[in-house]
């Protein structure tokens, strides 16, 4: 039987629907599951496809971290999250997440706060390849103990 | 003592390697690895504000004391946030 890990990076192709069974069980009122896609557009510029790199022990280490911190927000809430790396044309997927709960504001807000904790603190960066030119896109500086980030994805998570 | 550094992203292609070896003074910190690499790569001097690190795989402040045989990484700004990379580089015609 093949299993489908809970928390992974790699470059295979995701598959939401393996990760979505992977964390439902029969208690559960609802599983929320999210897919960040390629597109072909950003900052005015017209992407060809992305490269992601990662630092793939600590990234592990901070999804561990992330459903750590959903599992004490949200109490009961079983979770998923799978990263893609390597070559990816548009319209791929690059993360997918799902979250299980017996109600569904539990399931929509830890998957909504993994999303922006993945985006704050896991060593993942994106190389975008556009028509022209080509840029390693840098956002924040990645600091797990930044109280005020955990707030912001929390209180994004609860709006 | 010797110690791997592990670059990423725009740090690798600064440096043109994802992993060196670098001997370093005993009772080095993390931050003193990293001002000797951007004194061999000055263009790293402009990430000293932004950067993260981790040792052996595990997220690590700078003044974090290194050992024999340490992975320290240095790690750019992740992709999430607002788009405030550096400028693109375009294609020469």
């Amino acid at each position: 039987m093949v299993t489908t890990p809970l928390l992974s990076i790699g470059v295979e192709p995701l598959r939401v629907d393996g990760l979505v069974s992977a964390v439902s069980g029969e208690g559960d009122g609802a599983v929320v599951s999210f897919l960040g896609l390629v597109r072909n557009h950003n900052a005015g510029r017209r992407v060809r496809y992305l490269e992601y790199e990662a630092y793939e022990p600590l990234a592990l280490k901070v999804f561990e971290r992330i459903a750590a911190e959903a599992r004490e927000r949200w109490p009961g809430v079983r979770f998923g999250l799978q990263h893609r790396i390597g070559h990816l044309e548009i319209g791929e997927a690059s993360v997918a997440i799902a979250a299980a709960s017996a109600h569904r504001a539990d399931a929509f807000a830890a998957c909504r706060y993994a999303i922006e904790r993945v985006k704050q603190i896991a060593p993942i960066w994106k190389h975008e390849f556009f028509e022209g030119g080509d840029v390693w896109i840098e956002g924040a500086t990645a600091d797990p103990e930044d109280r005020r980030a955990r707030a912001e994805a929390e209180r994004v998570a609860c709006a | 003592m010797r110690v791997t550094v592990r670059l990423f992203a725009r740090l690798r292609d600064v440096a043109g390697a994802s992993e060196l070896a670098r001997e370093v003074a005993p009772g080095a910190t993390v931050g003193a690895v990293w001002a000797q690499l951007t004194r061999e790569f000055p263009d790293f001097a402009a990430y000293e504000r932004s950067i993260s690190s981790a040792v052996n795989a595990d997220y690590a402040r700078m003044d974090r004391e290194v050992r024999d045989g340490d992975e320290i990484a240095f790690l750019p700004p992740v992709s999430g946030g607002s788009d405030q990379g550096p400028r693109p580089r375009q294609n020469a015609d």
